[in-house]
């Protein structure tokens, strides 16, 4: 065992000789790869940590959300509807809720403002996102003016900064009072903006949706899981773009790749006549060669992947986030959750990784079933 | 105890460059003592001594060691006993440049996973004894031609070979530095190593310590002295 360890560490040590020894040609490529594994691994990263936030987002979202449609588009929720739903068999808790958007002009971002009564807060007070506190230097004891839907301003002392395990789910929030909402966009004391309801079987929100169909026809209601499937697809689709758009890169690199690994120059070939004379078999050339390419491709990928890793969970995600997050709604800033997946990973490094090791090894391997005196002789 | 029966080699056979490089070469040479392979340039005596060596494979004939044939070994028994019983020294030294002295040294033991101290031990052993203890972390691009060559010796003997094969080993060389590399080569014999030499310069030729010299035109053997008997004497 010992010897099979010093074997190694022999062949690694020429290895990184043989590679320092070429230093302009493999640090051009060293180059070249990190770049790709960069661009990839953000590209990965960043919806992941984009489907991670929609998760988190719905976890603790309730199973059916029912929303009224007039010709088709979202209407205001009668408050009596509530008393129909909570008449369904199964349905659980039945809430109205208050939401809606706000345009800062200053900010030149969306809010979502809340109605939050389980809050108890005052009229004049209000709770913001990390995200929307930063873009408009705000602390807990700030005042912050908004125009009302009828013109009047609406003044709101913060009074705590939202802290949440996702940021998207606090970002760009506002929680308000129910009193606070109706008056800042003038809403009707007996219309909601749409219901939530739990149901007591989770396994039968299927059928308690048919039900709430036919009790209120001009309703739709949204499963949970279906919520989460549009994301998953809306950020698969997003995903599918943008490799496809550097898909002509990788292919790029690829000819790159096989160009410096497929033509062994006449000092390489040279060279491993010289290791056989000496003594070398095919396999010591192959697994010098394995682990010259090991060397490189796997520093590539670490340093793509650190790079990538400090792109989209500490500067923002700069590079694709408009393309994977959506370009067409403004936000505030958010930063996402760092989270990592062991098969993402694994996926990642075998793409990356593998067909450049295979187009190092395979001329490796040519050169080294040459007799020696013939390799040697160019 | 090498023997070489009926031996041809043909590089590119069956291209329009094929080149005949031995035709039917039959010799047998005895264990220990120098041989020397004479001949001009293209006489086949670089060829011959590659198939020796197990650097090359013939293509018609049989290569025998110690009774054991050796042209029909699978590859892996061939560089077995390619690194366990032939040390080489080419005229173009073929040291690896950007690699030291050392490690140039070094690097036929690398196979055989040897601890690094008792490797590096036995390199810097036998670089002193070739007066280069000096230039151990030299990078071999910086040597002379003298010391290239007598790196390239010391190369040969890290594994401890029985059969030196040192192919026009003062080519490159000032009659001074080959008169030096010939008296380390001459030490090697004394030591009761079989040491196999080409080349066509009189001062090796004429050198005391050659037992044996066989002459070789065009692939084929012209005269051969007895074996034993030496050359010079």
């Amino acid at each position: 065992m010992r010897t099979y360890f010093a074997r190694q560490h022999y062949l690694i040590d020429y290895a990184l000789a043989a590679l320092l020894r070429r230093k302009t040609r493999n640090l051009g490529l060293l180059l070249v790869y990190i770049l790709l594994v960069f661009l990839f691994a953000s590209v990965l990263l960043l919806s992941q940590g984009l489907r991670r936030e929609a998760a988190i987002l719905l976890q603790d979202a309730p199973e059916i959300t029912v929303q009224r449609l007039v010709a088709g588009r979202h209407d205001l929720l009668p408050i009596q509807d509530l008393e129909i739903l909570r008449r369904i068999r199964g349905v659980g808790e039945v809430r109205g809720r208050l939401w809606g958007y706000y345009y800062d002009p200053v900010a030149k971002a969306n809010y979502t403002v809340m109605a939050a009564p389980e809050r108890n807060l005052a009229n004049d007070r209000m709770l913001i996102g990390a995200a929307l506190a930063g873009v408009r230097q705000l602390g807990v004891g700030d005042v912050l003016s908004l125009r009302a839907a009828d013109g009047t301003p609406a003044l709101f002392k913060v009074a705590e900064i939202l802290t949440s395990t996702s940021e998207l789910l606090s970002a760009d929030l506002m929680l308000v009072s129910e009193a606070a909402f109706r008056t800042l966009f003038q809403l009707p004391p007996d219309r909601y903006t749409d219901a939530t309801l739990t149901v007591r079987n989770p396994r039968e929100a299927n059928l308690i949706a048919q039900k709430i169909s036919l009790a209120l026809p001009s309703s739709r209601p949204l499963l949970r899981s279906e919520i989460l499937r549009t994301y998953h697809a809306v950020f698969d689709w997003r995903e599918g773009l943008t490799f496809l758009c550097l898909a002509p890169l990788l292919l790029a690199f690829l000819v790159l790749a096989w160009d410096k690994a497929a033509g062994l120059s006449p000092e390489e070939k040279r060279e491993i006549g010289i290791l056989k004379a000496m003594g070398w078999e095919t396999g010591d050339i192959l697994r010098m060669k394995l682990w010259e390419s090991a060397l490189l491709s796997l520093t590539a990928f670490l340093v793509g992947y650190l790079l990538a890793w400090w792109q989209v969970f500490h500067n923002g995600g700069r590079l694709f986030a408009p393309v994977l997050r959506g370009w067409s709604v403004l936000y505030p800033d958010f930063r996402l959750t760092a989270a990592v997946g062991l098969d993402q990973i694994l996926v990642l490094l075998a793409v990356t990784t593998l067909p450049y090791m295979i187009a190092t090894l395979i001329p490796g391997w040519r050169a080294s079933i040459t007799d020696p005196d013939a390799a040697m002789r160019g | 105890m090498i023997e070489l029966h009926a031996v041809s080699k043909i590089f590119n056979q069956g291209l329009p460059n094929e080149c005949r490089a031995l035709r039917e070469v039959s010799v047998r040479l005895a264990g220990g003592g120098t041989t020397v392979f004479k001949g001009p340039s293209g006489s086949g005596k670089t060829t011959l001594l590659a198939l020796v060596g197990c650097l090359a494979r013939p293509t018609s004939g049989r290569i025998t060691l110690n009774g054991q044939l050796l042209s029909n070994l699978p590859e892996r028994f061939l560089t077995e006993i390619r690194r366990h019983t032939f040390g080489f020294v080419f005229q173009q030294f073929n040291l690896i440049r950007g690699l030291t002295v050392l490690e140039n040294v070094m690097l036929p033991a690398y196979p055989l996973g040897r601890p690094h101290p008792e490797l590096k031990k036995a390199a810097g052993a036998l670089l002193e004894r070739f007066d280069l203890g000096g230039k151990v972390l030299n990078k071999v691009e910086w040597l002379s031609g003298g010391e290239a060559q007598r790196v390239a010796l010391a190369r040969a003997l890290i594994n401890d070979p029985a059969v030196i094969i040192a192919d026009e080993p003062t080519a490159n060389l000032d009659s001074a530095l080959s008169c030096e590399v010939l008296a380390l080569l001459a030490e090697l014999a004394t030591q009761g190593r079989t040491v196999l030499i080409s080349s066509h310069d009189p001062l090796v030729l004429e050198a005391a310590f050659i037992n044996r010299v066989i002459e070789l035109r065009d692939g084929r053997i012209l005269d051969a002295s007895p074996e034993g008997e030496s050359y010079a004497a």
